[in-house]
């Protein structure tokens, strides 16, 4: 489905991505983990062409994507995304969220895609919040619909950039639950997350970054329960630690997030 | 003279000359309309070179920009009328108008460029994450969020503007300013007299276009 090869990813004289290479077959959930700053969002971009790699290849389908050739807006469409901050469109109501793209990018007519919308919203259960704003909606609904707003387009495979990295604890579950609805209807899944449990559970592969290489890739079950370099295994033991988890060991309050730096808000 | 008597010649005046000052006043409005409204589509056009990635585009967006705050309006305003005008051909009305547009167009431009780099950058990727052309996510995401937040600037803009337009007076534009001036030149016993009341429709000009801004900013809820 999607094959990266040699992937180099500079930022002025910082080294982002170092030969990466990263295959997902159809109908593959990847999870990818790594501590931040490691390249993970980077990888990601680089694969929907948000950002521009330097030398390296990105195959989708087994067909080279030409940069200069080939139409990036096509492959977008194909290639959902959602992000650690949503970026829902504050103007528009969640169902016009949802059909701004079908509508006015593959000019879908309106109602079809407001049937499609429907079922959408229903999926991720929020349909009844078709008509409100973003501004009106919690982090765990404005996710589902950024979720939905991706699927709209009939992606062949969705990027999930830390997808409940911004989210209040117990909002956490009701976005995870949906992503596990899709992993189970069969979409093909690459997922930046620090939910281990997560991971373990769904994913086929587990890809671990670091300072812009792919140290280890494996099955959740090796990486989780005997990895083989050093490197994961000090990680995993840092994130995995029983009371260090993720916000551990801090005065509460103003927990960073040991992983990432964020903040819980 | 006591002030009694002062007043009541001061209104007999304001009365007197109503008519054409009126006349007058559509005419500034007229203007600042055309103006400010050819304003924005140049503010528009060179706010998209500002920020475009393109260097030969900043260029000359800078270029533009750089020469209409750095020389006086009405050298700008001579420069359309008597240099560009009698080339292309255009009645005064529209020289005047252009004129007062490319220098308007200039602090529009900058008010656009703020407002769309005011925007998060979220925004538009997740317009290009689902397929949408850089144009078009513009145009649909970026810059009616951009739009809003620049009303009250924009708002701010149309005032200058309109008291700017009295410059037109100096090339034959019969608006408030050079009603006023005819006047006073006939009456130069009253020249100050006329001077204020020419004042006094730009400031209700003001007053009634301020309220109508802030009605538009409430209505659109302008964070
Ligand atoms: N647009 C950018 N310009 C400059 N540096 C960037 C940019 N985006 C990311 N970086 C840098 O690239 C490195 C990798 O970032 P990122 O891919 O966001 O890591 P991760 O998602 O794993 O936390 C970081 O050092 C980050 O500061
Ligand atoms: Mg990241």
């Amino acid at each position: 489905m999607i094959k990266v090869s040699k992937l180099n990813k500079h930022f002025g004289p910082l080294h982002v991505l170092k030969d990466v290479d990263m295959e997902v077959k159809a109908g593959e959930v990847v999870c990818l983990i790594g501590a931040s700053g490691s390249g993970k969002s980077t990888l990601l971009r680089c694969i929907n062409f948000l950002e521009t790699a330097q030398s390296g290849e990105i195959y989708i389908e087994g067909r080279l994507i030409d940069r200069k050739k080939d139409d990036l807006n096509k492959i977008r469409q194909e290639v959902g995304m959602v992000f650690q901050l949503f970026n829902l469109f504050p103007h528009k109501t969640v169902l016009g969220n949802v059909i701004e793209a079908p509508v006015m990018v593959k000019k879908t007519p309106v109602k079809q895609a407001t049937e499609e919308a429907m079922a959408l919203l229903e999926k991720v259960g929020l349909a009844d919040k078709a008509r409100s704003y973003p501004s009106q909606l919690s982090g765990g609904q404005k996710q589902r619909v950024a979720i939905a707003r991706a699927l709209a387009m009939h992606p062949k495979i969705m990027l999930f950039d830390e997808p409940t990295s911004a989210l209040d604890p117990e909002l956490v579950g009701e976005v995870l639950t949906v992503m596990k609805k899709l992993v189970q209807e069969g979409m093909t899944m690459i997922v930046v997350t620090h939910e281990m449990a997560f991971a373990r559970e769904v994913a086929d592969w587990v890809v671990y970054m670091d300072e812009g290489r792919i140290v280890e890739v494996d099955r959740p079950s090796v990486i989780f329960g005997n990895p083989a370099h050093e490197r994961t295994r000090v990680f995993l033991s840092r994130v995995l630690e029983p009371n260090a988890g993720v916000f551990g060991n801090q005065p509460p309050g103003n927990e960073v997030c040991n992983l990432c730096g964020c903040k819980i808000s | 003279m006591g002030i009694i008597e002062y007043a009541v010649d001061f209104y007999s005046l304001l009365v007197k000359s109503y008519p054409i000052f009126i006349q007058a006043t559509a005419l500034t409005l007229r203007l600042t309309v055309a103006a400010l409204g050819i304003g924005i589509l140049i503010g528009l056009v060179f706010a998209m070179m500002k920020i475009s990635k393109n260097r030969f585009f900043n260029a000359i967006a800078d270029g533009y920009i750089t020469v209409i705050r750095g020389t006086p309006l009405i050298v700008q305003i001579f420069w359309i009328y008597y240099g560009l005008a009698p080339i292309i051909n255009v009645p005064a009305f529209w020289a005047a108008s252009l004129a007062l547009a490319v220098h308007n167009g200039a602090y529009i431009a900058e008010i656009f460029r703020g407002g769309i780099q005011s925007i998060n950058r979220g925004q538009m990727e997740a317009a290009r994450s689902v397929g949408m052309t850089y144009g078009l996510a513009m145009r649909r995401i970026v810059l009616p969020q951009a739009f809003k937040r620049c009303i009250p600037p924009l708002g701010n803009q149309f005032i200058i503007g309109l008291k700017d337009s009295s410059l037109a007076a100096f090339v034959t534009m019969p608006e408030l300013f050079m009603t006023a001036m005819r006047r006073a030149a006939n009456q130069p016993g009253n020249a100050l007299e006329y001077y204020t009341i020419a004042g006094l429709y730009y400031l209700a000009l003001v007053v009634v276009f301020a309220f109508l801004v802030k009605k538009l900013e409430r209505r659109l809820d302008v964070d």
